[in-house]
């Protein structure tokens, strides 16, 4: 390290590393990770989640989790949360379209509207 | 590296490490890897995040979840709930009068705290170069170096406001100017890491949570005062911040913050760790050089100053781990940000280790000119057990106490040396209304007999001789006068001796006598402790109406003093009572009560032995 825009490239690098203890994220995925989630394979959704994230090397999104969201039916039930924008949340989901979502909504922004199943709060 | 989903801070700082952190983490790693969601979480050990009192504490990102008093059974709870379900455990949560507090920032016991020197304590992982620079980690340093001159970084300290944060609250930027404009082939600077005081850990946990911000710092006095070498003076007693230290100098240097021509500019620095065999003295400057020198830890006359004559003859500027751990945030956020906080003479944050009897002990940081009402009870949470609050001593074991009247008083150097305590390093023993101040005296005047390093004659003679009288004074064995000789006694060592360490140590008896001295009179004259904590000046006393006849009082009595029946039930021959408390302890019924002041039967044993005694030798 020699001078200060060396640090500052280290500096942003770590502030990634980071992200999940209040850093800027452009997209927070939450998961619901509740009973009837689990039972239709929520761990599954995460898990492809996490894995295609890091596969394209997207350092600007999180995966969270949260209980029970009410919507049994649809389970597993993902919400995309994007800064300024509607609350997208998509149901039914699976390892497949998970990867869809990845790809279309997550990087390039275009809502995969045959799995959404809500908008809005 | 995959992507993780869940940051779990666990506080690693002494305190939560004592009471089991380090179990809990092995615990979590071993539950993680059986579930099979290790690479989604990540465990990070942090340095001590402040609420000693909850430990073992735990914050669990992004959420910022906190949870209090988790034990290793708890782990698997928290990952198959919290973790896997995503459903928070509330039962380790803190309630605060019936409400669930979840998630960090809402604890109370962090709502009045202002964070500088404590920003990342808790929240990075100390031993991550990495996390310190995610943080804005030496860019202070390089701002200076490729921006400022010495006298200009020295200027903005000035502006600051910026005070010692050892005790004495001398302006830092004096102490650098010296140093700056003397011309020397070399010269040193010191971080004082020698943290003697009962009940004090500010160092301590700063050294171990953040040791790159106290490295950073010192780097930048470094470099105001042209100084090219730097040594951290740290207690043998502090293992883990000597290790951290070492690490951190390591990493700095491999990463090229450290060497020769840093940041590309002219300045080379390069730091190394000295330990102190835990000798109280060697944390005043004089002191701590010799000591650093290899001698024995003496202080030695002032001047000369360290300024001009320190370090093997070196001008040398040994600053407190405090004060350098708040020169990168005054240099990254501006000298006006920092003056912007405390008040008029005292300007920033100081840190305190709160203990005694007050719910959150642990580590605090608060504006300056904060109340002592707001300290004790609103970021302490107030007293334990219902019990009324009576003093507070600040300012280690040669600060002062205060009382209930001086509760609105601002914590600043100023306010608290006018009224005969001190801001000291920042140790605050809160005291409830059971503590006797007479003893209290007592036992600091003890750690100060047992500390004094001997070479002046005021420090070594007279405390010794300050502590008989309490002695004398705390086992019935008071005269009249004994209070006028303590306050000369007093004021003779604060004038005369040589350091800080003898010209304050008689502080806490001064300043008990101050505020309690009706406490100082009862037990010379009444030979009573009304606080019912001196042994000498109390008696057991048995209580026909509650004692149930038992006998296992009589039972436990080592010298076989208490005897009766069970019909006409027990009472206690006073004159071989030795008041060890036993029958108190085992008595079912709670039927004996320590009563102040000596039995009259024992008085009159006392006055008839002396009479005795008389008549004998005329």
């Amino acid at each position: 390290m020699k001078t200060l825009a060396d640090l500052k490239k280290i500096r942003e690098k770590a502030q990634e590393d980071m992200k999940l203890r209040g850093g800027n994220v452009r997209i927070k995925i939450v998961v619901g990770m509740g009973t009837s989630g689990i039972a239709m394979g929520a761990r599954e959704v995460m898990k492809t989640f996490l894995e295609e994230i890091s596969n394209r090397n997207l350092t600007d999104v999180l995966v969270t989790q949260t209980g029970e969201k009410g919507l049994s039916s649809m389970e597993p039930v993902v919400d995309l949360i994007e800064e300024g924008k509607a609350k997208v949340t998509y149901g039914n989901m699976n390892p497949d379209k998970v990867k869809k979502v990845v790809v279309e909504h997550i990087v390039n922004g275009r809502v995969v509207s045959d799995y959404v199943v809500a908008t809005g709060d | 590296m995959s992507l993780k989903r869940i940051d779990l801070l666990i506080c690693c700082g002494s305190g939560c490490v004592s009471a089991g952190a380090l179990k809990i983490k092995d615990r979590f790693h071993e539950v993680l890897a059986e579930k099979g969601i290790s690479t989604e979480i990540n465990i990070i050990e942090t340095g001590c995040m402040g609420p000693c009192d909850y430990g073992p504490v735990m914050v669990i990102y992004p959420e910022g979840i906190f949870y209090k008093h988790v034990t290793p059974e708890d782990v698997e709870e928290i990952v198959s709930e919290h973790f896997i379900k995503g459903r928070p455990v509330q039962r380790l949560m803190l309630q605060d009068e019936d409400k669930v507090i979840s998630v960090q920032k809402e604890v109370p016991f962090y709502q009045k705290q202002v964070k500088v020197a404590l920003a990342n304590c808790g929240y990075i992982d100390p031993e991550s170069l990495d996390e310190y620079i995610a943080t804005g980690g030496y860019e202070a340093l390089g701002t200076v170096l490729t921006e400022l001159d010495p006298q200009k970084a020295i200027d903005v300290v000035k502006q600051s406001g910026l005070r010692g944060r050892g005790g004495g609250g001398f302006p830092t930027h004096i102490k650098w100017q010296l140093v700056h404009d003397v011309q020397a082939d070399q010269k040193y600077i010191i971080c004082n890491g020698d943290e003697g005081d009962p009940g004090a850990f500010m160092d301590r946990s700063l050294l171990e949570g953040d040791p790159h911000r106290i490295l950073e710092g010192m780097m930048l006095a470094a470099f105001s005062i042209g100084a090219s070498k730097g040594f951290f003076y740290i207690r043998a007693e502090y293992p883990l911040a000597i290790k951290r230290i070492k690490q951190a100098i390591e990493q700095a240097k491999e990463a090229g913050l450290m060497g020769d021509k840093i940041f590309g500019s002219d300045f080379c620095f390069d730091a190394e760790v000295r330990t102190g065999a835990g000798a109280f003295v060697c944390g005043e400057e004089m002191a701590l050089i010799q000591s650093l020198q290899g001698e024995r830890g003496n202080p030695t006359p002032k001047p000369p100053y360290p300024a001009t004559k320190g370090l093997w003859g070196k001008p040398t500027v040994v600053n407190n781990v405090e004060t350098l751990a708040n020169l990168p945030t005054i240099f990254l956020k501006g000298a006006d940000w920092f003056a912007s906080m405390g008040t008029a003479t005292s300007k920033g944050t100081k840190v305190f280790a709160l203990t005694g009897d007050i719910k959150n002990t642990g580590l605090v940081e608060v504006p300056m000119g904060i109340t002592l009402r707001e300290l004790i009870f609103e970021v302490g949470g107030g007293m334990t057990g219902g019990h009324k609050f009576k003093a507070v001593q600040l300012g280690g074991p040669s600060g002062g106490c205060l009382t209930q009247e001086h509760l609105d008083v601002p914590v600043d150097y100023e306010s608290l040396k006018e009224r005969g305590a001190m801001m000291g390093s920042g140790g605050v023993i809160v005291m409830n209304d059971q503590k006797c101040m007479v003893n209290v005296a007592k036992f600091f005047t003890e750690f100060c007999v047992d500390e004094s390093c001997g070479k002046c004659p005021p420090c070594r003679i007279g405390l010794k001789h300050m502590h008989g009288i309490l002695e004398r004074i705390t086992s019935g064995q008071g005269k009249e006068g004994d209070i006028e000789e303590l306050q000369r006694l007093g004021e003779t060592i604060c004038k005369l001796s040589l350091c800080g360490l003898g010209q304050s140590a008689p502080n806490p008896v001064l300043s008990t006598i101050r505020y309690f001295r009706d406490e100082y009179e009862a037990h010379i004259r009444d030979r009573a402790c009304q606080t019912k904590v001196c042994p000498d000046l109390l008696h057991f006393n048995i209580d026909k109406s509650r004692c149930i006849g038992c006998s296992l009082c009589a039972r436990k009595c080592p010298v076989n003093c208490i005897s009766g029946s069970r019909e006409e039930k027990y009472t206690i021959a006073q004159i071989d009572c030795i008041k060890c408390g036993n029958c108190q302890d085992v008595c079912p019924v709670k039927a004996i009560d320590r009563v102040p002041g000596l039995h009259e039967d024992v008085v009159k044993h006392t006055e008839e032995a002396l009479q005795k005694l008389g008549r004998e030798e005329e």
